[in-house]
């Protein structure tokens, strides 16, 4: 098996996929390097599941080329399904059968034998803390339980890449925790994972780098900190009653020296406005409303949500693009 | 440190992988007490209710015990309805992205509707005996010796295995089990508009035309000829019913022959 070029696991090149008229990827072009949990962000619809499938050689694209663990995936789909593994939005199990015997018929799928299958089930339940499920119906089994299931089975033959298409999608805080540990888990014996999701926060938790997708194109990628950096946090002001709104949020402007002004919310008196960069910091802001008159109650640096993420990096919301936006490339530059 | 999957030549991949699904569905069951019940009470009620209730009314032509003229119609029913197995659950796996999973592996694509139907072969064999036992214990019996027995009950699994496919590739095509589920009362019909029930002669002629050429009644009446149960058709007959277990054989192998290559093919390329 040759070693992939510059130890890049997945690379994409111009990528394009249409179903029907609707375009799904349009010249997606990514990089993921070896060893580590590669975040795909975006929103629904963005072409995140589409990349997926047809990393996992489950839809051809259209044009452009995709070489998965240093096989092409339309000329050689046999060898890229040996070296990968795929957990997608759903468990993709058998209800009718235990935890431990969707392990052992997967295994034999993946031509392990039957008593090498039946080694390896045990050894996964065991080791991913399943064992005291894994002799009941998939059907008994809660969300989180499932999730957790499926992702063992894609781990069968210890993949050089693991596709995990949004693999928390759905459930609660406790099981999506107890996801990112396994996912951890993973890449502390050096699993290479292409993780997709819609959440920043799971991006940035699990995730060593991050490419942005939006309408079937990587719109920005690097680490989540530099993404950070890029997009900023909010500022976000609770005004007292009887302080002028108005005033206040021109005075906020001015502190907080953003170039748009804050956005308004008269009934919870909250202002709220971009920071660009970390060299405004939270005290400053507090004496400088303060010195500006302004009586604030509550103030608060928060993370961007990915809404924020989109409409800073493409000008426009996820959805409903207004036909004065600007261009990606006039937003990075 | 990954454990090295060592490629199987494509015969092994195929005749392994088709056992591995086999045994998935077939281990199925052994979590299922009410689908084994299923399959015995189905041949219970069928014999109870069309034998006695319908019985008593239909005459048999050359005279006969009703419950004897039913029951090779009713083994073809339990082929037919044998549709409805790999059609479930080709269209529960396509639901719940099962078979997204199994594309992804290095595992023969064929496998799937090989090893499902194999599996249906199975069921098929065990649900013809307990049918068998019930027929038997109504009073049924197969009185041309132990070789055309065999014959008949080759012939059912025959057709069973070939409706088998036709289910695999509707399944393919359905998004969810709920799809599946509402075409299950279609097969009704089919089994119905033949002669299982009531011979074909008494039928206006559009709809006696479509009973004789229904791959269901010469099935019956090669069952029925070859277990020597009475009410065999008489007179100017249709040619499938006056060759019943070649027409028998010919509609399992065109079933066969067109529904393979459709089943592999599309197993090989949906979602491309």
């Amino acid at each position: 098996m040759a070693a992939p070029p510059g130890d890049a696991v997945v690379v994409a090149e111009g990528v394009h996929k249409r179903f029907g008229s609707t375009p799904a990827l349009a010249g997606l072009d990514l990089t993921v390097p070896a060893g580590m949990v590669y975040g795909l962000l975006g929103p629904n619809g963005a072409g995140k599941s589409t990349a997926v499938r047809v990393f996992a050689t489950l839809t051809r694209p259209d044009e452009g080329t995709a070489i998965v663990a240093g096989h092409d995936v339309v000329r050689e789909p046999a060898a890229v399904r040996r070296k990968i593994g795929l957990a997608g939005q759903h468990a993709a199990l058998d209800e009718q059968l235990t935890g431990r015997e969707n392990l052992r018929v997967f295994g034999r799928l993946f031509h392990l034998g039957t008593a090498a299958a039946r080694r390896r089930a045990d050894e996964l339940l065991e080791r991913f803390d399943l064992a005291h499920a894994a002799d009941r119906l998939v059907r008994t089994y809660s969300g989180g339980l499932r999730r957790r299931l499926d992702l063992i089975s894609s781990l069968i033959v210890s993949p050089a890449v693991l596709f995990l298409d949004e693999p928390t999608t759905g459930l609660d805080p406790r099981s999506r925790n107890e996801i990112w540990d396994a996912i951890r888990g993973l890449v502390a014996d050096g699993t290479t994972v292409l993780l997709t999701t819609q959440y920043l926060d799971e991006a940035d938790q699990l995730a060593q780098n991050i490419a942005v997708i939006d309408t079937g194109r990587v719109i920005a990628s690097g680490t989540p900190d530099d993404l950070k950096a890029r997009i900023g946090g909010r500022i976000d002001v609770v005004i007292a009653a009887g302080c002028d709104l108005s005033g206040a949020a021109g005075a906020l402007a001015r502190v907080a020296d953003s170039a748009v002004p804050p956005d308004i919310d008269p009934d919870r008196r909250l202002l709220s406005v971009p920071v660009g960069d970390g060299t405004v910091a939270l005290p400053d802001i507090v004496r400088g409303l303060d010195q500006a008159g302004v009586e604030a109650v509550d103030v608060g640096i928060r993370r961007p949500t990915l809404d924020e993420v989109f409409l800073t990096l493409t000008g426009k919301p996820a959805e409903n693009a207004p036909d004065s936006a600007p261009t990606v490339a006039e937003v990075l530059r | 440190m990954s454990a090295p999957v060592v490629p199987y030549s494509p015969l092994r991949a195929g005749l392994s992988d088709g056992a591995a699904v086999m045994s998935r569905n077939l281990l199925k069951l052994k979590h299922q007490p009410g689908q084994i019940a299923a399959t015995f009470a189905f041949p219970l009620v069928s014999v109870v209710l069309f034998g006695y209730v319908f019985g008593s009314a239909i005459p048999i032509p050359g005279g006969g015990n009703y419950r004897e003229y039913l029951m090779p119609g009713l083994f073809v029913m339990g082929s037919v309805f044998g549709i409805m197995g790999s059609l479930t659950v080709i269209a529960k796996d396509n639901g719940l992205g099962v078979m997204d999973r199994f594309r992804s592996m290095p595992m023969a694509r064929s496998a799937v509707p090989f090893g499902q139907t194999a599996a249906d072969l199975v069921v098929a064999a065990g649900s013809l005996l307990v049918m068998a036992a019930c027929g038997l214990l109504f009073g049924w019996r197969a009185h041309n010796g132990v070789a055309a027995t065999l014959g008949a009950f080759g012939l059912l699994l025959l057709l069973q295995y070939a409706v088998s496919w036709v289910g695999v590739f509707l399944g393919s095509m359905v998004k969810n089990e709920e799809t599946a589920a509402r075409l299950g009362p279609l097969v009704m019909p089919v089994t119905m508009i033949s002669n299982v029930f009531v011979p074909t002669a008494g039928m206006p002629d559009v709809l006696r035309t479509i009973a004789d050429w229904n791959p269901v009644s010469a099935a019956t009446v090669a069952c029925r000829q070859l277990f020597g149960n009475p009410g065999l058709p008489t007179g100017e007959l249709a040619w499938p019913l006056a060759n019943p277990v070649l027409a028998t054989v010919g509609w399992s192998v065109l079933l066969l022959a067109i529904f393979i290559p459709l089943s592999v093919r599309r197993f090989r390329t949906a979602g491309l």
